[in-house]
């Protein structure tokens, strides 16, 4: 027993240093997980903060020149022409110049004063349709508030029902607060799953596999020295991103880092379980890499990274049960933003943990029955 | 150098003809290896039936509670709004420490808070909702916030038009979505797709096959023959092209037929953007590979400069606009963005031309330099 652990970890020091001694490798390793970290956490923002907006303005009021100021003034919008002809609309928005254009019509004050609706015409870009959908939340916010202010000036009534929101664990909705604890789980799964398919893969592309069967290794133990360095470099990765979330973006940690590594422990034994799997049928590294990236790019879309799992059809939110990167990016979002426990972590931790054994015994069976 | 030599007249076949016979090798290497096949033709396939159906930003049926605390007429009918709407799958319980323990469990996204005090401060014209989201995925949460505000918008209108007796905002704001009327993020999401499956094959195929030949010492095995740099480098671009242009027109063929994507512009620019959107990334699998040697480092390298970008950096989700000035700098650098624009535009606008012509140019300026750096960094290696 005690000659097998030592066995497991000359193995595991061997691995690593094969891994980081190179460089490049190291480099490879370290480096893009925290440079992405960094990009993604500014650029992977569905918060908008410069929307350019054409205005066109047929009634040239002081009214509608109210209105328009508001847009100025919330620090998002930002005025890139203010049109004479209906035609201008088309072209502005065809060619990408404004997103959104502010339409006016000509008594628009009038009826106003008169007590009648007026009307503002909003025509929003909807080639990317999410953006300019956020836009114009953004919009009718800003004529809410101008109308509360017409209101109060003009002594008229009130909406009968104000509704009064609040949003519990990110009170200002930013999407930065959601993205950058999920990177923890994204970022690691692909760089894991990739060490741990490659290393086996690239003994044997080398030959050096053969070599390590006339060696007193058992496969398990083989299985468990690709194992252990892959699952600490993994943890390695899993607390720079943590480190850049917490140090550079300052998203406040509301649980316990006992509890996360406790949660990222069981995600990443999935990993390297589903890593050690591909590299059991792999025969080069190049089909280890690719076998990789195509599990790992369903994994990353459809683990709620980018879009909801609510959102998405029946069967597929099925198959995200199977995915291990759902539950990582549940862990870090449940622990990260609303500090839960163990005890509420549970749903998410024994399917993690089914995953593991099945793939890590999976895979122990295909060593054997492939040196055998 | 027995180029040099030969006469004039056949070298120009004789150099097409090593090409050609470079383009054989490779194609059979395609064929044969799955893998490849694999990136080629099952991934596109794979990808675009995944994501095509499996991406989507519509947020329908979101799991409310709805606390109703006042047990009047007008708040029942006020909380029934919500179970009618297509876009609440809406639960209507009585007490607010039940509807907590739900949120806590994720069992639901929002609480609407109809307090006891509802039905009389309706009536004096100041009644309040309390809404509690969970703001855990920012975006979901703002637009579950639009929906709530929409339910009481049309509770209003059917209580006007009820002859009941409802101000009104004084200014209401009508708002048209141009191109995407239906508002479905499946139309701008597709186009987007197309782009990270042809920057996938473009990039991360050439990339490995050339570093595999690296690695295994048989690109030097062809310097000895009387093969040219371009004439290698051409002999890896036609095959891998070819293959990418299949997925293309799978990937096309798919966001018409299954996703029903309408194309407003031509084929023929979708088409011809493509290829050079194609040649680009044929350029940077080639570079990153010629740079790297070694395939492991490739692919990390890959992964990091075309396939991620393409993804979080290019306007395909996140708007451009709205990122640190630093980040857009570097988006102006990486060719997705120029692909995005010009997909979006032809596939959902049409063929506006102030937009096409900038962005394809941009594109073409980099497979020329591309391919031209590739050339000068193999070609450095030969001496």
């Amino acid at each position: 027993m005690l000659d097998s652990i030592f066995r497991i970890l000359a193995l595991t020091q061997k691995e690593l240093l094969a891994v980081l001694k190179d460089p490049r490798g190291r480099f490879a390793l370290f480096v893009p997980p925290i440079l992405q970290c960094l990009i993604f956490g500014y650029a992977a923002t569905y918060d908008l903060n410069d929307v350019p907006y054409a205005v066109f303005d047929q009634d040239r009021s002081a009214a509608s020149r109210d209105l328009v100021s508001g847009l100025d003034g919330s620090g998002v919008f930002r005025r890139v022409a203010e049109l004479q002809r209906s035609s201008d609309v088309k072209s502005y928005i065809n060619e990408r110049r404004a997103l959104l254009v502010i339409q006016i019509d000509q008594d628009f004050e009038r009826r106003l004063i008169t007590g009648l609706p007026a009307n503002v015409q909003v025509v929003a870009d909807g080639r990317n349709s999410n953006t300019a959908g956020i836009a114009m939340g953004y919009v009718n916010s800003i004529v809410e508030a101008f109308n509360a202010e017409w209101r109060a000036a003009h002594g008229q009534l009130g909406p009968p029902i104000q509704v009064i929101t609040r949003a519990w664990y990110n009170p200002n909705l930013e999407t930065r607060w959601n993205m950058v604890p999920a990177l923890i789980g994204t970022l690691t799964l692909l760089q894991t799953l990739l060490l741990t398919a490659m290393s086996v893969a690239r003994e044997r592309e080398e030959g050096t596999f053969d070599q390590l069967l006339v060696t007193p290794f058992r496969p398990a133990e083989i299985m468990a020295g690709k194992a252990l360095p892959s699952l600490f470099i993994g943890m390695v990765q899993a607390t720079n991103v943590l480190l850049v979330a917490q140090l550079w973006f300052g998203i406040p940690f509301a649980g316990s880092f006992m509890t996360l590594y406790i949660g990222l422990t069981f995600f990443l034994l999935a990993a390297v379980g589903i890593g050690l799997l591909v590299s059991s049928v792999v025969a080069t590294m190049q089909q280890a890499m690719l076998f990789s990236f195509m599990l790992v790019m369903p994994f990353a879309l459809l683990s709620g990274l980018a879009t909801p799992i609510s959102s998405m059809p029946e069967i597929f939110q099925h198959f995200t049960l199977l995915n291990p990167l759902r539950y990582a990016i549940e862990i870090a979002h449940r622990v990260y933003l609303e500090g839960a426990g163990l005890g509420l972590l549970m749903p998410e931790l024994w399917p993690l943990a089914v995953i593991a054994l099945v793939t890590l015994s999976t895979a122990s069976w295909m060593f054997r029955h492939r040196l055998a | 150098m027995t180029d040099g030599s030969e006469p004039k007249r056949t070298q120009l076949p004789a150099k097409w003809r090593r090409v050609w016979s470079l383009v054989r090798k490779e194609t059979r290497q395609v064929v044969r290896d799955p893998s490849s096949i694999a990136i080629g033709v099952v991934l596109p396939v794979l990808l675009i039936l995944l994501f095509g159906y499996g991406l989507s930003l519509d947020v329908t049926n979101v799991p409310v509670a709805v606390v109703l605390e006042d047990p009047s007429p007008a708040a029942t009918e006020f909380a029934a709004s919500f179970q009618l709407s297509p876009y609440f799958d809406a639960q209507l319980l009585t007490s607010m420490h039940q509807a907590e323990q739900l949120m806590l469990a994720r069992k639901v996204d929002g609480i609407v808070r109809i307090r006891s005090d509802f039905a009389r401060r309706l009536s004096l014209g100041n009644a309040e909702v309390q809404v509690l989201l969970h703001g855990t995925d920012g975006n979901r949460a703002r637009i579950i916030q639009g929906y709530i505000q929409g339910a009481v918008g049309q509770w209003a209108a059917r209580l006007a038009s009820e002859g009941k007796d409802v101000p009104s905002g004084p200014v209401a704001v009508q708002s048209r979505l141009w191109f995407n009327e239906v508002n479905e993020s499946r139309y701008f999401l597709v186009p987007g797709l197309i782009v990270l499956i042809m920057t996938l094959i473009g990039a991360m195929l050439t990339a490995l096959v050339m570093a595999r030949e690296w690695e295994r010492g048989t690109l030097e095995a062809l310097f000895v023959t009387p093969v040219r740099t371009d004439e290698i480098l051409l002999g890896k671009t036609i095959p891998y092209f070819t293959l990418g242009m299949v997925g293309l027109a799978l990937c096309i063929l798919g966001a018409k037929f299954l996703f029903h994507v309408p194309l407003r512009g031509s084929l023929w620019v979708l088409a011809g953007t493509s290829m050079l959107y194609l040649l680009v990334a044929l350029g940077i699998g080639l570079l990153i590979s010629s740079v790297t040697k070694n395939q492991f480092v490739a692919s990390e390298v890959t992964m990091l400069v075309t396939f991620l970008p393409a993804m979080m950096l290019s306007g395909f989700l996140f708007d451009l606009r709205s990122m640190p000035t630093l980040v857009q700098l570097i988006t102006y650098v990486l060719p997705a963005r120029y692909y995005v624009a010009l997909l979006q535009t032809v596939f959902l606008a049409g063929n506006v031309w102030s937009v096409i012509l900038p962005n394809a140019a941009v594109l073409a300026g980099m497979a020329v330099l591309l391919l031209f750096l590739t050339r000068s960094v193999t070609r450095k290696k030969l001496a």
